[in-house]
């Protein structure tokens, strides 16, 4: 996995962060280059955010080495943090102003030069479509619009790197497909590296690379595709007018022990399962239904760490932000 | 390293006043304090405090105690705002961004001085009801020596802020700080009519030499001016500026360590 130096954009180096002698992240090292789209997977609580947080210069980190854009994020940190875009998980924006005034505080923040600040936020704005909305008060958007002009601000001063931590979290499941939209959209447009944390299968599916983390461990990092085979079979379901007979001719024909649970028929397919399915059908006569089950990342997850991620406790903080948004959003996106 | 420090103060800064500027309803509640500890308290209280001194007024004695007492408070609110700056992740934003985390604690100690001498400033309106004549000369020297004032408190606020991390924090600021602040200002009493005990605490008190410094200009040429003020003008200004100095230092401190 590990790529030509010159390349990577983020290099984490055996990094250790320990809280009063809890263990947050241990031993951490990995590599994300250029242009690339890396997603962070993990419960809450495994250690996202402090990773995050380490690599965007706001907590130091107990041990190991971090570098970003190549400066290091302990001695170099002005430097990383003008290479860094950040959307927090929590909204970070002042509500009682406008949106182009947040841009423009940020764009003075980081010494940008009027004439392109102006012309780059008109731009971005209307990317993330809240060009007629620029003059409003950002306390009259809905949660999915402040999460735009988030992503929009973070983008302003041009950084390599985009940070986006839990992007999606409490918002409803229409305006999270729209965030996600908006993302790709951004990510095509501006080609800008981005680093996203999740807790949502579905969300770390389109990343280039995902690392799966838990209890503050790095327990696999590679291409979802790559994660899935390695992790869990395919696994082929089907169902006959006799299934005896099915059963003896798979067992001989391809040396593969079935489940038998009634009527249906499961078999774990040793590789591609797409590619038994033809020979199935030639196989045996009388076939009702039949069907292949691809593993999810969710899977994936279950078999690498034992635990379902979505059993994980919700923790109140997370259902208070829920409900706070969904409160002050108004059916608006 | 200069520049982005004087941005990163002129960012915040601009921010606390594009919101004071929107919001006039704050302007204004924010004079109803005074006006009812002036007619209210100032009027009742007149009738005892008849000192048989020609030429004082109790009313026109307490005036420069409320005009501190609206310093310190819009002052401190501004600056302890830095609170649900943090609680609502205002903050964030600018802690992430590549300038001196020190710079936000001068940016809101400026910001809220402005708001602060603004709110003083018009106070002033108030003068010839209380039977004071200010002169022009008067306000543009009341107006930098409230900005001290404001400056004193709001550095003091942002170093209390910069410690506090929940909402509960800003209701003890509220009880054991603005609180005794007030009362110990000299603004109802002269410190040198107050108890042995208290004086030293009003000594301690900057809010004290601010209204004292008030109190020499509105007073200047005055035959009651002696009674009435406690240090002379040089030493009220050394003293607030000392403090200032001291208390924003330590803010900025403080503010390089938050997280």
């Amino acid at each position: 996995m590990v790529k030509g130096e010159g390349l990577a954009l983020i290099e984490v180096k055996n990094l250790h962060k320990t809280y009063k002698s809890i263990a947050a992240v241990s031993d951490l090292s990995f590599s994300v280059d250029s242009g690339e789209f890396f997603g962070f997977l993990g419960p809450n609580g495994a250690g996202k955010t402090t990773t995050i947080k380490i690599l965007a210069t706001l907590v130091r980190p107990t041990s190991g080495t971090v570098t970003l854009n190549g400066y290091d994020v302990v001695r170099q940190a002005t430097d990383v943090r003008r290479s860094i875009g950040m959307v927090f998980q929590d909204p970070s924006l002042d509500e009682r102003l406008t949106a182009v005034e947040n841009m423009e505080l940020h764009g003075m923040l980081y010494g940008m030069q009027r004439g392109l600040m102006k012309a780059e936020i008109t731009k971005l704005l209307e990317l993330v479509d809240l060009g007629d909305r620029r003059n409003d008060m950002v306390r009259s958007f809905s949660g999915g619009m402040k999460r735009r002009l988030e992503i929009a601000r973070g983008l302003l001063h041009q950084p390599p790197v985009l940070f986006l931590d839990e992007p999606t979290v409490g918002l409803d499941p229409q305006t999270r497909k729209h965030i996600w939209d908006y993302i790709s959209e951004v990510r095509k447009s501006r080609g800008a590296t981005i680093f996203l944390t999740t807790h949502y299968m579905e969300e770390a599916e389109g990343c280039h690379r995902v690392g799966i983390i838990d209890h503050g461990r790095l327990v696999a990092i590679d291409t979802p595709s790559a994660l899935k085979k390695s992790a869990v079979k395919d696994v082929l379901t089907l169902r006959t007018s006799d299934p005896a007979v099915a059963v003896a001719i798979i067992r001989d024909e391809l040396g593969i022990e079935p489940d038998l649970d009634g009527e249906t028929i499961t078999l774990t397919a040793p590789d591609d399962g797409e590619s038994y399915l033809a020979r199935l059908v030639a196989l045996i006569p009388g076939i009702t239904a039949i069907g292949v089950n691809r593993p999810t990342l969710e899977d994936v997850f279950l078999k690498l760490t034992g635990r379902d991620i979505r059993d994980e406790p919700v923790s109140a903080l997370d259902r208070m932000r829920t409900r706070h948004r969904s409160v002050s959003r108004r059916g608006k996106h | 390293m200069l520049k982005p420090f004087c941005v990163c103060v002129y960012v915040i800064w601009l921010r606390e006043i594009r919101k004071f500027a929107r919001e006039r309803t704050r302007l204004f509640a924010m004079l109803g304090q005074p006006l009812l500890y002036l007619l209210i308290m100032g009027q009742g209280l007149r009738a005892i405090f008849s000192i048989d001194i020609p030429g004082f007024d109790y009313l026109s004695f307490m005036y420069p105690g409320i005009i501190g007492m609206t310093i310190l408070f819009t002052a401190m609110f501004a600056s302890v705002s830095i609170i649900w700056d943090r609680e609502f992740g205002v903050l964030k934003e600018v802690l992430v961004a590549p300038v001196p985390r020190s710079a936000i604690a001068v940016g809101k100690a400026l910001g809220g001085s402005t708001t602060a001498v603004i709110q003083g400033t018009i106070l002033l309106l108030l003068a010839p009801f209380v039977g004071i004549s200010l002169t022009l000369v008067a306000v543009l020297q009341l107006i930098p020596l409230m900005f001290l004032l404001a400056f004193a408190i709001t550095s003091l606020g942002v170093l209390v802020a910069a410690r506090t991390e929940t909402m509960e924090g800003f209701h003890m600021i509220m009880n054991f700080i603005i609180m005794p602040l007030f009362m110990l200002s000299g603004a109802f009493f002269p410190i040198g009519s107050a108890p042995e005990w208290m004086q030293p605490l009003m000594k301690a008190n900057p809010v004290a030499y601010g209204v004292d410094a008030f109190r020499n200009i509105f007073f200047a040429g005055s035959e009651v001016l002696d009674f009435i003020v406690y240090y002379p003008l040089y030493y009220d200004v050394l003293v607030l500026v000392a403090f200032s100095t001291v208390t924003v230092l330590l803010g900025m401190q403080a503010f390089r360590k938050v997280d």
